[in-house]
């Protein structure tokens, strides 16, 4: 937690530092540990209910980590128009995951994302942060064949 | 000359159709070959059909290249050595394509020619003419933006320049502006490619504004989604801070101003100001009770100016060129252009900034060419999730404000979602309700409880389960919804839902359905 405390440091004289020391604390360890939440709470002035309150309400902070890759398929209105319902159940079944869910071995975890903003080369996904379009049966397969490095 | 320059854009959809690995290709094809060049990642031109879309200057102008992938680098890279010579793949100058030759670009003005992060550049391309206007004659911003007639375009399309004149007449220690690049309605992309193509249009406009009301501090609040304009953003707020235009002391004047980019967390609703604001705060994203307006208690309880991206991108040039002049486009009260985004199952997708006034046939059958299925359209959702379905019969709609609110409609922040024949619009009325309950802040029972309510509704319908009866109870749901949410997440949610029920009733009727399905 020491990493924890200097992500804290940094962010002194920050207005608002909250969110920003979450998006830190989960860029260090991948997810946002319980115990981080006390010494941020801490930090701040404020109580553990408060700022797990914060990690909960939104989607982007997981509380456990991650599988080694995460793959974000837009699910949003512009991607169904261009299949992306059928590429979704595609991912499912070679997963063997629905989303939200991560694969057993913890190779990989299914996440919906509501719009990536490439909308007019949809259908879109994002693999670890690194975003793709339009995808296809052929590309999808080859991304979750990324997953098995 | 120093070598040949060559653009490969750095937008999101460019990268995401495979732009990095051709910059790092037609780096190499030059290496191999001893050839010094230059190359530019621009923003994109906005014909994403083409993209990735490769530029190269010559002395006859930009000729460009698309869509171009790895195994053509090397012949697009020999053409455009020999000139800008044939290629299969050529375009032509850019400027001369149909597409962007028919629209009117102000707010999009320099995205995909200059170089994003070149503070140099964009003051080549009459960046900061703006500013300087503003600054020989401060007390005057405000009416001259609200003479423009610019009503805010995320959504609302609240009169931008009435919001400044509560802000300015505002009395506080601290003021603050605050951008929503929140972004977050299905087929929109218009900010993201500002932010990624022409960002120091959006920190000039939010100096002017910050001037304007005697605020010396601005956020940018950019969705997590989008890494790539969160990047350009931070190294261009850099760029003016170095160069003088951001800091204590504005282009050398007496008015300070800073920015700081803030990074969203994946919540749909925080693109709504208040809970915007409250996230900026640190706080989860619950939609505040108005009054008290954001314009008089806004951040930290400070007086906020909050608009979108593309209403304070467009100050500049309304301040550049007058009032009179930005004015003079557009129809009814809907003044000025707008960057239309062309989204979902079409042939020519991408951004056409144009005049308000064309009709929604002409933007889907003319210019955006139709479903890239080759299947007939069936129906095009406009203004994101929060907005109504329009079958064909509604073509004839003009792209303005009150003919779109007219037709229960709304033009949003712009985006068009083009859907072919395959579509099942029952589907389409659940996906609404669903998308409602998982984003709902949960502030208000309508908007929560409503929405899973719906859910279930929908799929009773879709059943065929007692359909005369729960199609009321779905219209009754969407009625309390309508009036009774603290913000239009729930209140809008109704939109897309009954111009579905309305439009396409056959879809909500489950015999043939059935028979379809086998
Ligand atoms: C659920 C919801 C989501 C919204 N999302 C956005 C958004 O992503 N970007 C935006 O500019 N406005 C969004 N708005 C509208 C804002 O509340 C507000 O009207 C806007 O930021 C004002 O700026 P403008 O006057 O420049 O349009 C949203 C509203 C609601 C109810
Ligand atoms: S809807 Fe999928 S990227 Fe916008």
């Amino acid at each position: 937690m020491e990493r924890a405390a200097q992500i804290l440091a940094e962010h002194r004289g920050t207005e608002g530092p909250l969110l920003p020391i979450l998006h830190a604390i989960q860029e260090t360890f991948g997810y946002v540990p319980e115990n981080a939440v006390a010494i941020i709470a801490e930090a701040l002035n404020l109580s553990r209910a408060e700022v797990h309150g914060v990690v909960t309400f939104y989607h982007d902070f997981r509380q456990e980590p991650a599988g080694r890759h995460v793959l974000k398929l837009c699910r949003a209105e512009a991607c169904q128009a261009a299949g992306g319902d059928a590429l979704a159940a595609r991912a499912e079944e070679r997963l063997g995951v629905r989303f939200g869910g991560t694969t057993k071995d913890g190779r990989v975890r299914l996440e919906p994302v509501y719009c990536l903003g490439l909308c007019s080369v949809s259908p879109s996904a994002m693999i670890d942060g690194r975003i793709v379009a339009r995808i296809d049966d052929k590309k999808l397969d080859a991304l979750l064949a990324e997953t098995d490095r | 000359m120093s070598g040949i320059r060559i653009y490969v854009p750095g937008d999101a959809v460019a990268v995401a159709c495979g732009a990095d690995e051709l910059a790092r290709a037609i780096a190499s094809a030059a290496s191999i070959r001893k050839r010094d060049i230059e190359i530019v990642r621009n923003g994109s031109r906005g014909m994403h059909w083409l993209e990735p879309m490769l530029e190269v200057a010559t002395d006859k102008g930009r000729i460009a290249y698309g869509p171009v992938e790895l195994g053509d680098v090397d012949s697009v890279f020999e053409a455009m050595l020999a000139g800008g010579g044939e290629h299969k793949l050529r375009v032509g100058p850019p400027e001369d394509h149909p597409f962007l030759k028919k629209q009117t670009r102000l707010t999009f003005a320099r995205c995909g020619i200059v170089d994003p992060r070149s503070l140099d550049d964009y003051k080549a391309y009459d960046g900061y003419k703006g500013l300087a206007k503003a600054l020989a004659n401060p007390a005057a911003i405000v009416d001259e933006v609200a003479q423009s007639g610019l009503r805010g375009r995320g959504g609302a399309g609240f009169p931008t320049g009435i919001k400044w004149k509560t802000v300015a007449e505002a009395q506080a220690d601290r003021k603050y502006i605050v951008c929503n690049a929140d972004e977050g309605d299905s087929g929109t992309f218009a900010d993201r490619m500002i932010m990624e193509g022409d960002p120091f249009v959006l920190i000039e406009g939010m100096t002017i504004a910050g001037i304007a009301v005697g605020a010396t501090k601005g956020f940018v609040y950019i969705r997590s989604e989008y890494p790539h304009a969160i990047a350009v953003m931070n190294d261009a707020i850099l760029a003016a801070r170095r160069g003088g235009m951001l800091g204590n002391s504005v282009a050398g004047s007496t008015f300070a101003f800073d920015l700081e980019v803030r990074e969203g967390a994946g919540a749909y609703v925080c693109g709504e100001e208040t809970a915007l604001l409250e996230s900026l705060e640190g706080k989860r994203g619950l939609v505040r009770a108005k009054p008290p307006l954001p314009a008089h208690k806004g951040l930290f309880g400070r007086p906020t100016v909050i608009n979108n991206v593309l209403s304070l991108a467009t100050v500049p040039i309304v301040m550049d060129k007058g009032a009179a002049f930005y004015k003079n486009f557009g129809m009814g009260r809907s003044r000025g252009t707008m960057p239309i985004q062309l989204a979902g199952n079409l042939q020519y997708g991408g951004l056409f900034e144009t005049a308000f006034g064309i009709t929604l046939r002409e933007l889907v059958d003319d210019i955006g060419g139709g479903c890239f299925t080759g299947r007939p359209v069936k129906a095009v959702q406009v203004g994101g999730p929060l907005g109504a379905y329009f079958p064909r019969a509604l073509f004839d709609t003009p792209f303005d404000y009150e003919a779109f609110a007219a037709r229960d409609g709304l033009i949003g922040h712009g985006g068009i979602v083009v859907f072919d024949d395959s579509v099942d619009m029952a589907k389409q009325a659940r996906f609404a309700m669903e998308f409602c309950a998982v984003e709902s802040c949960g502030k208000c029972t309508p908007c929560r409880i409503g929405s899973t309510r719906g859910v279930e509704t929908v799929e009773r319908i879709m059943r065929g389960e007692e359909r005369e009866k729960n199609i009321a109870v779905l219209t009754d749901l969407c009625n309390t919804m309508k009036f009774g949410s603290l913000c239009a997440l729930g209140g809008f949610t109704p939109y897309p839902v009954m111009s579905a029920l309305r439009h396409f009733p056959d879809d909500f009727n489950t015999a043939p359905r059935l028979q379809a399905a086998e």
